[in-house]
């Protein structure tokens, strides 16, 4: 019996060729039996299953975070590879990789530090924080939350299982056809790519729609919206962003593997394709991505500013009106990532002049926060830190920004070292630096115990200092002519050196991400000692610092009744002022059930994509009626929810009180 | 029910419907990226025919009557709703299938005659984006029988309950949508295709 | 003491970076602020000018951050500490309307050169430009010169000081031609032809590379620019044209097979149309013999008409 057609395109060939990849493979497959062995072990896989169909934000924020953490170590790791690289690869020397490793390689780095390091690191933060601070006891909807989860984490899956079977796209993160179309790279690699970014897509759409319903409708009674957190805000306008920009990932991948899968003519090269229509798509969905990244952090900024300067924020309504107008300008800037495609000069003046725009409410926002800190008092705790090392680096990033939003200026830099300085100039200094700041911030409250600081600070001088020495001389290597993704290069001078000292550079980073590792570790084993007795370890304005650490299941006994900005400063004040507070009331509450059903439509998902990407009919013709089928049952369940008495919701609120002091 | 429950359920509705009409905002923005893709592309012939040589209009016409009498019925099976008439509810949203299902039929039919005279969507980017387009709008109304499906089950069995009475809205919410998206391929793909 | 070494050390370590730096660069050649071409060097002005506009506002924000940053310290109970005042209308009327007035500033040079510097745009010169094709293959680069009708692969010999006027198409997935010392990239598309204006203010070679990734070999589309006197470049096409191997489309079909060339290579040019013929390829159906001549040639005609980039 020919049992061919089961395997579709999958072949013994597949697995990896080279030993580089090969060891990845290798090592990728014997963490994960680690894993497994533990849970054995340790005998923790009810524990576990109870995290996995788990409806509450918090766990699911946990999850997404672990996530990040651990596909943030694979691409600095892909990262040490690129460094390696091109630091060897000089004149005659092909380096320590083939060239088709090293595209794969520049590739998945690209991809998995966007997809699912930035934007799960966003999605656990959010998460872990947004229904603590609004007053609310989840987000809007906690099913389609988990299944948000678990569809990230299938893409996440496929992208790594192609480094054991079959490779990964070389075609960049946002792979360009035609390159990437039939006739250049038929292989299974850009299906991968493609299908880890549609699957994880569809999870980032549903969370955008799930958190702002959350914020239009789960607010706590009295919290408008103009007294909301600055970072609520700021989450909005992502969740806006998200909605309108995700679709066109959707369409535009989704019209590339149609490309690919039935021969179609979309974006060939020949049929009548148009590949400038892709690029023009891809960048309507890609220049709000960044936006989708960074917003956030410039939330988390608000927050710990006024926090550690124990002042106020600066100009709250500016810093809202500065949110909308970057949101609003973000939409009508895309053609800036190709000036070099011949659009003309109107049209390129016009996008030249819409970015450059996008810098005066950018730059307001950084003047607000330096004034927050005027006449506040400062305290340097490690969120802070990563607050100055946001300024003292993304300035930079931001002026190379202006730089290249000058069309004629760009025809000579863009896509050139220079360009890739100023996107990691960003993003890091931006997105990762913000996050940082936020795990930094969040993690007591999140688990109760508050992390090393000596070690954090450590961490962030590593990051400033490696960050500098790994992306300053790329700023030069781009004036000096070398175009991004080489995999080897003559060089005329200078070059090598250069790219010896970016190395290095990668190396103190590398550095500063074991510290914060160490950091967690230390933390962990000090726990008992850095307990977070009181539930507010910094001082805090906002309403999650008013529940205990950890923040029980329910997140809070009693929904606080909001009446100021910085609702809980001022429950704090009227405690200093001694004004009555009310005695506690309680009432039963409804939370939802566990369900195993996110997981199963992610398992059901990645047999879609895994199908597809190996010409697997039978599988994604089953992963469909799966996900179908788990849809109708879920709908046909309306006992989703379960209920906690008064009573009992007593019990344990005093119980968490008491066990602080 | 208990005072709790029935609190959450009322809020949960409102909620419901907040976040499928902004799911329906996102669809619509999938739709437009296709959209702008076929608009951009259709004069992308590659050599051979364009909408003025390939689309037959009556046939459209009557697509598009089937597609607005199955909406119309749907709005009636949701007044039958109103007043809790569950013959005449599950009545009306056979009706709603069956025009529905015919139009999906006769679009299946009109693919299947363009595929078998040589212009299937491998043949030119204008194929492939007319395909993609007016694929993507049957592929959700597919999916909106399939729901039908449930959802009348769902009315036998369980009557009128808070959920299934949320769920027949958001239905019928989605089939008018799809309605528009069909106004909008008629004028942009067929109409303009032969004008 | 401790608090003055801690000021001193990092800034000396940082001037003895700087000293470093500046002997490194140098004795480098940083091409796109050492401009060999009339583009370039307009360019670098262009990059300066935005560089000294921006510095107008990171210096004040480093500054004000560091002496916020030390003043009002938690331990520094000298400093007045306000903890609501949160609003101040001049200094938002400032940090508001200062980057205005620059981006203002900025946007109208960043349109005016859009303009000027405008890759369609052919240079005012009395001097007969020299038309260039250019052909971006897997994985190097084929120049066709039509009037001189001579070729040549990953070496692009012009005269100095004279417009060259280039057309480029690819063969290949997209690509993007770069020559940093001249000025200005320019994407290579199938099926299309764009467009680029340089010249060279005096001889050298300059190197280019292409600024977009084509597949495995994309790293070996490095080429070289060799400005020359308008004497040696005629000397070339003269030893070459009629000697070298006649390049017609049998030749090229070779020729653009996936592969590296490691020394440059020279044709002469045996068919006029052959670039014309490459970028028509992609845009129709291989030729069938049932058409009929006015068929194919209104096809064409339409198809050039839509594919010819011409700025929209």
């Amino acid at each position: 019996m020919n049992l061919d057609w089961a395997l579709g395109r999958l072949t013994l060939d597949a697995l990896p060729q080279e030993l580089v990849t090969q060891g990845g493979a290798v090592l990728m497959i014997l963490s994960g039996l680690a894993v497994v062995a533990a849970l054995f072990y340790f005998k923790r896989w009810r524990w576990l299953w109870r995290w996995l169909t788990s409806l509450d934000a918090k766990k699911i924020g946990v999850m997404y975070v672990v996530v990040a953490v651990i596909m943030m170590l694979r691409g600095l790791a892909d990262a040490l590879m690129i460094r390696a690289q091109q630091a060897l690869a000089a004149g005659d020397s092909t380096g320590l990789f083939s060239s088709d490793t090293v595209q794969q390689v520049f590739s998945a780095h690209g991809t998995i530090m966007i997809f699912f390091v930035a934007m799960g690191l966003m999605f656990g933060l959010i998460n872990l924080v947004l229904p603590l601070m609004l007053g609310a006891r989840d987000v809007a909807f906690p099913f389609v939350n988990s299944v948000s989860f678990w569809l990230f984490a299938v893409g996440m899956v496929l992208a790594n299982v192609s480094l054991v079977l079959g490779g990964f796209s070389p075609g960049g993160w946002l792979g360009y056809p035609p390159l990437t179309e039939m006739a250049y790279n038929p292989g299974p690699g850009v299906d991968y790519w493609i299908w880890a970014l549609q699957i994880a897509g569809v999870g980032s759409l549903l969370s955008g729609i799930n958190f702002l319903v959350t914020i239009l409708k789960k607010r706590a009674p009295g919290m408008t919206l103009m007294k909301m957190p600055l970072f609520a805000w700021s989450i909005l306008v992502t969740t806006l962003l998200i909605i309108f920009a995700f679709p066109i990932l959707t369409a535009t991948l989704g019209m590339l593997s149609l490309d690919r899968l039935m021969d179609m003519h979309f974006f060939t090269s020949d049929g009548g394709g148009n590949p400038m229509m892709y690029i023009n798509l891809i960048w309507a969905w890609g220049h709000p991505e960044v936006y989708i990244l960074v917003l956030p952090a410039f939330g988390i900024f608000s927050e710990v500013v006024a926090t550690f300067s124990r002042k106020k924020l600066f100009g709250y309504g500016t810093m809202v009106w500065a949110l909308f107008g970057i949101t609003f300008l973000s939409f009508i800037v895309w053609l800036h990532h190709f000036f070099t495609m011949g659009a003309g000069a109107n049209v390129n003046a016009f996008f030249g002049i819409t970015t450059m725009i996008i810098a005066i409410p950018t730059g307001v926002k950084i003047f607000n926060w330096i004034f927050t800190m005027y006449r506040g008092r400062v305290r340097f705790s490690v969120p802070m830190l990563w607050f100055m090392a946001f300024v003292i680096t993304f300035t930079i990033g931001g002026v190379s920004g202006v730089l290249m939003s000058v069309p004629a200026i760009d025809f000579q830099v863009h896509n050139s070292l220079f360009l890739v300085a100023h996107f990691h100039n960003v993003i890091i200094g931006g997105v990762i630096f913000g996050f940082f700041a936020g795990l930094n911030y969040w993690f007591p409250k999140v688990f109760g115990f508050t992390l090393h600081e000596g070690l954090g600070k450590l961490s962030v001088y590593a990051w400033i200092v490696g960050f500098m020495v790994a992306f300053l001389p790329l700023y030069a290597l781009g004036l000096m002519g070398v175009t991004r993704r080489l995999d080897h290069y003559t060089d005329p001078g200078g070059w090598q050196v250069l790219f010896i000292v970016a190395g290095v550079g990668v190396l103190i980073i590398a550095l500063g991400a074991g510290l914060q590792i160490l950091q967690l570790i230390v933390s962990i084993w000090q726990r008992k000692k850095r307990r977070d007795t009181t539930g507010d370890p910094w001082d805090g304005r906002t309403l999650e610092w008013s529940v205990p650490s950890p923040a029980p299941f329910y997140n809070f006994a009693i929904t606080p009744k909001v009446t100021e900005r910085d609702a809980f400063w001022e429950q704090k004040e009227a405690i200093k002022r001694h004004e009555k507070q009310e005695k506690p009331k309680y009432q039963s509450i409804m939370l939802p059930k566990n369900s195993s059903i996110g997981l199963i439509v992610g398992g059901f998902a990645f047999c879609i994509g895994f199908g597809l990407i190996w010409h697997m009919w039978w599988l994604v013709a089953l992963g469909l009626v799966g996900v179908i089928v788990c849809v109708i049952v879920r709908c046909s369940n309306d006992t989703v929810e379960y209920e906690l008495s008064a009573t009992e919701l007593e019990k344990f609120d005093k119980q968490y009180r008491r066990q602080h002091a | 029910m208990s005072q709790a429950e029935r609190a959450a359920e009322a809020e949960q509705t409102q909620t419901k419907y907040l976040g499928f009409w902004i799911y329906l905002m996102t669809d619509c923005i999938l739709f437009a990226s296709v959209f702008a893709t076929y608009i951009v592309l259709r004069e992308n012939t590659f050599g051979g025919p364009g909408g003025g040589e390939l689309f037959d209009m009556p046939f459209v016409l009557i697509q598009t009557l089937l597609l607005l009498t199955s909406s119309f019925v749907c709005g009636l099976a949701l007044l039958a709703a109103r007043a809790r008439k569950k013959a005449a509810v599950i009545g009306w949203l056979i009706a709603t299938f069956i025009f529905g299902a015919a139009f999906l039929v006769l679009e299946l039919s009109e693919f299947i005659k363009l595929i078998g005279e040589g212009h299937g969507w491998q043949a030119s980017a204008f194929l492939s984006s007319f395909f993609t387009l007016v694929g993507l709008h049957g592929a959700h109304i597919a999916v909106g029988l399939l729901w039908l499906v449930v959802i009348v089950w769902q009315i036998m069995r369980l009557g009128f309950t808070a959920g299934t009475t949320r769920r027949l809205t958001l239905f019928s919410l989605f089939w008018h949508f799809l309605d528009v998206i069909w106004i909008c391929i008629f004028t942009i793909v067929y109409l303009m295709g032969v004008l | 003491m401790k608090t003055a070494l801690k000021i001193i050390l990092p800034l000396i370590l940082i001037g003895m970076l700087a000293a470093g730096g500046f002997v490194f660069f140098q004795s480098v050649d940083v091409a796109v602020l050492n401009p060999q071409g009339e583009i370039a060097d307009k360019q670098r002005t262009l990059l300066l000018f935005a560089s000294a506009l921006s510095l107008i506002i990171i210096i004040p924000v480093y500054m004000l951050l560091v002496f916020f940053a030390w003043r009002y310290r938690d331990s520094n109970k000298k400093a007045a500490y306000r903890p609501n005042w949160a609003n101040n209308k001049w200094l938002e009327i400032t940090w508001w309307g200062i980057p205005c007035i620059l981006i203002a500033i900025l946007a109208v040079v960043a349109y005016r050169t859009s303009h000027e510097l405008d890759q369609f745009r052919p240079l005012d010169s009395d001097v007969k430009p020299v038309e260039v094709q250019v052909v971006a293959l897997q994985w190097k680069w084929l120049f066709i010169y039509p009037e001189q009708q001579v070729a040549s692969v990953n070496l692009m010999p012009v005269p100095e000081k004279t417009p060259i006027n280039l057309s480029l198409t690819s063969d290949a997935p997209m690509n993007a031609f770069w020559v940093p010392s001249l000025g200005s990239q320019m994407y290579a598309m199938s099926g299309m032809s764009s467009k680029l204006h340089i010249l060279a203010n005096h001889t050298g070679d300059f190197n280019g590379s292409s600024a977009n990734i084509s597949g495995e070999g994309f790293a070996d589309m490095a080429f070289t620019v060799r400005s020359q006197t308008r004497e040696d470049f005629d000397a070339w096409v003269d030893a070459t044209r009629g000697h070298a191997e006649g390049l017609d489309m049998t030749l090229y079909e070779e020729l653009a097979k996936p592969g590296t060339v490691d020394q440059p290579v020279f044709y002469t040019l045996a068919d006029a149309q052959l670039y014309d013929k490459i970028v028509m390829k992609y845009m129709m159906p291989p030729a069938s013999d049932e058409k009929s001549e006015d068929e194919q040639d209104h096809e064409s005609h339409d198809a050039h008409m839509g594919h010819e980039m011409e700025g929209m």
